[in-house]
């Protein structure tokens, strides 16, 4: 196993913040978040495009001022001591940022000596990384030459080269292939074993399910749920069933006929005659098949799946609306 | 969280024992050595690209050999100058047109990181923001002294001689070396206000080569029409190109319009590099923080 740090195990926070506001013109991209992420353990960010989640990385990283607010990473003041924070912590931006022109091997040894290594010492470190993320083959290689899956590695390596107490990765995965993804996964899991506090932001649901110990959802700059991934989910329930009606004159009951098996109320989107319906556990898919038919209302498709974020937010941010009202 | 001593076999060949001492960044003390550092580390990154892409060499070696082939073996017998030979009077001239065009490499180099997200790594980790700047400066600087070199080696080939003694000619040099950096510091703004590398260009081309050519660099200012002339004669191109005239011993078929700066050129010249250094350094530096912040 890895025995990149010692870490104690009883430490305490690894990053906190507390009312973290940050205003560009009229729109504030994020307004009060806050945080508390243990040491050691996983926090993820979830939400769409321009939710706040690469503002509120940005902020973390000392990359940003905050209009208001404070934070704290490994202890430090994010505001008042920047140059402490860069020293204790990684940062995975949602491009990737390696340099083109350099070897892999030259990347990685640049960003060492930037962090105050001798020349042995960066040489040692990036041989270290490029033989851990399987890029020792490539080391000499130019890295625009590098698929997207060895940037992203590269680049996740770049970012481990001081043994960062926190790592802030900014969409890790967005446009990688699923084999590419699964390695991240594994990559990411490896360093929580090891002890790194990780923060990450992602679009996916399954994403920040797998891999965080938390999830904060983000909507529109604003903290809208906070919870372990066990307990959003029992918020919002479990696998969704898209019924395709065949006629449009049995929207109005079909929701009714299907309430024996919802953990709550089935939406419609009327113009695609399509229900949603949100299924109990252990609900079988014949299950509403039969009551359907029994109802004589005649489906054309039936398509079971897990919740999306789409769901998340669906059940998080419009709960009190009735079923047919939540998507008009 | 559970701390599992399993290692999966997959990941086991990878794994790396690196005790805890070694692998965190140092603690840096000493804020200037760590400058230093720091600045001969990205400086050291622009010569790995060199070695990547070594026609970036070009504007600094062929360029202006081609120019003092050119002026030497093909216009030159068409340019008369007084008193003289159009050998040494052009020298001085194709040195400060090369330096002045300097301004092009750091100005594409700066807009074409800040595109890239590599300047993101840069500003993440703790290293200081002024030591980016400094390196861009350090091996612009040496790409420039390499240009001075080149030029200087074929002047002597095709017969261009200094006439001064040895202190005269180190003048020159750095003098030389002070006009180089404040092209450099001024193209490192242009850098970073322009949008895309490629408007680089377009202001070398539209400001740099009136600016170099309406001036006593190739051709006598007399031989202008009277509005040129007046432009020539204020030209801190001029005055530049006069200075060097002058600290080489070669000759400069002066205007017949007198102005002070053209009459005291070598004083004029290290007082308008040290007021452009002196506005263009900071104003860099404020825009590089403002570029890189939000």
């Amino acid at each position: 196993m890895y025995d990149e740090r010692d870490h104690p195990t009883t430490s305490g926070v690894g990053v906190e913040a507390q009312g973290l506001s940050k205003r560009y013109g009229d729109l504030w991209a994020l307004r009060h978040l806050d945080l508390a992420v243990p040491a050691g353990s996983v926090l993820g960010l979830l939400g769409h495009n321009g939710a706040g989640k690469t503002t509120a990385i940005r902020i973390l990283t000392t990359l940003s001022t905050p209009t208001e607010g404070s934070a704290t990473v490994a202890g430090f003041d994010v505001a008042t001591h920047p140059a402490q924070v860069r020293r204790r912590i990684g940062i995975t931006a949602q491009e990737a940022t390696v340099d083109g022109l350099l070897s892999a091997r030259a990347n990685l040894v640049m960003v060492g000596r930037l962090y105050g290594f001798s020349k042995a010492h960066a040489r040692r470190r990036a041989d270290e990384l490029l033989e851990r993320f399987r890029l020792a083959d490539d080391a000499g290689k130019l890295a625009k030459h590098f698929s997207g899956g060895m940037r992203r590695r590269l680049d996740l390596a770049s970012s481990l080269v001081a043994a960062p107490e926190v790592l802030f990765l900014d969409e890790p995965t967005t446009g990688l292939d699923p084999r590419s993804r699964g390695d991240l996964w594994d990559l990411l899991r490896e360093l929580v074993r090891d002890g790194t506090t990780l923060i990450l932001t992602t679009q996916y649901l399954e994403e920040a399910d797998r891999l965080a110990d938390d999830i904060v959802v983000l909507d529109h700059g604003r903290s809208v749920a906070h919870g372990t991934p066990a307990e959003l989910k029992a918020r919002i329930g479990n696998d969704r069933v898209d019924v395709t009606l065949a006629d449009p004159s049995d929207l109005d009951r079909a929701p009714g006929v299907v309430a024996a098996f919802t953990s709550s109320p089935p939406t419609l989107e009327p113009e695609q005659l399509l229900m949603t319906v949100p299924v109990r556990e252990g609900v079988r898919l014949i299950d509403l098949m039969r009551a359907l038919d029994e109802a004589g209302i005649e489906a054309v498709d039936l398509n079971r799946r897990g919740a999306t974020l789409d769901d998340v937010f669906l059940s998080l941010t419009t709960p009190d609306r009735a079923p047919a009202e939540a998507l008009a | 969280m559970t701390v599992t001593t399993v290692t999966t076999p997959a990941a086991a060949p990878h794994a790396v024992h690196v005790s805890q001492h070694d692998a965190n960044a140092p603690e840096r003390t000493n804020a200037v050595a760590s400058l230093w550092s720091d600045t001969l580390v990205f400086a050291g990154r622009n010569l790995a690209h060199v070695r990547q892409l070594p026609e970036k060499l070009l504007d600094v070696t062929v360029q202006p050999l081609m120019f003092v082939l050119l002026f030497t073996y093909v216009f030159g017998g068409a340019i008369a100058v007084q008193n003289s030979n159009y050998r040494e009077y052009v020298i001085a001239g194709i040195l400060v047109q090369s330096l002045a065009f300097g301004l092009v490499g750091p100005a594409t180099g700066i807009a074409t990181d800040l595109l890239e997200g590599v300047i993101d790594r840069f500003r993440g980790l703790p290293s200081s923001r002024l030591a980016y700047l400094l390196g861009h400066y350090v091996a612009e600087l040496a790409s420039m002294f390499l240009a001075i070199s080149v030029l200087l080696g074929a002047g002597l080939l095709v017969g261009w001689r200094p006439h001064t003694d040895v202190l005269h000619v180190v003048l020159a040099i750095v003098l030389l070396g002070v006009f180089a950096s404040s092209m450099i510091w001024f193209g490192t703004f242009l850098g970073l206000i322009v949008r895309t590398p490629d408007a680089v260009m377009g202001v070398g081309f539209t400001v740099v080569f009136p600016i170099t050519f309406i001036s006593n660099a190739f051709v006598p200012i007399d031989s202008m029409p009277v509005v040129l002339q007046k432009f020539a004669t204020w030209n801190p191109v001029s005055v530049m190109v006069a200075a060097v005239r002058e600290l080489f011993g070669n000759p400069g078929a002066p205007p017949s319009v007198s102005s002070w700066p053209m009459d005291n050129p070598v004083l004029a010249s290290f007082l308008s590099c040290g007021i452009v250094l002196l506005l263009v350094v900071p104003a860099t530096l404020r825009r590089y923080r403002h570029r890189t912040t939000d």
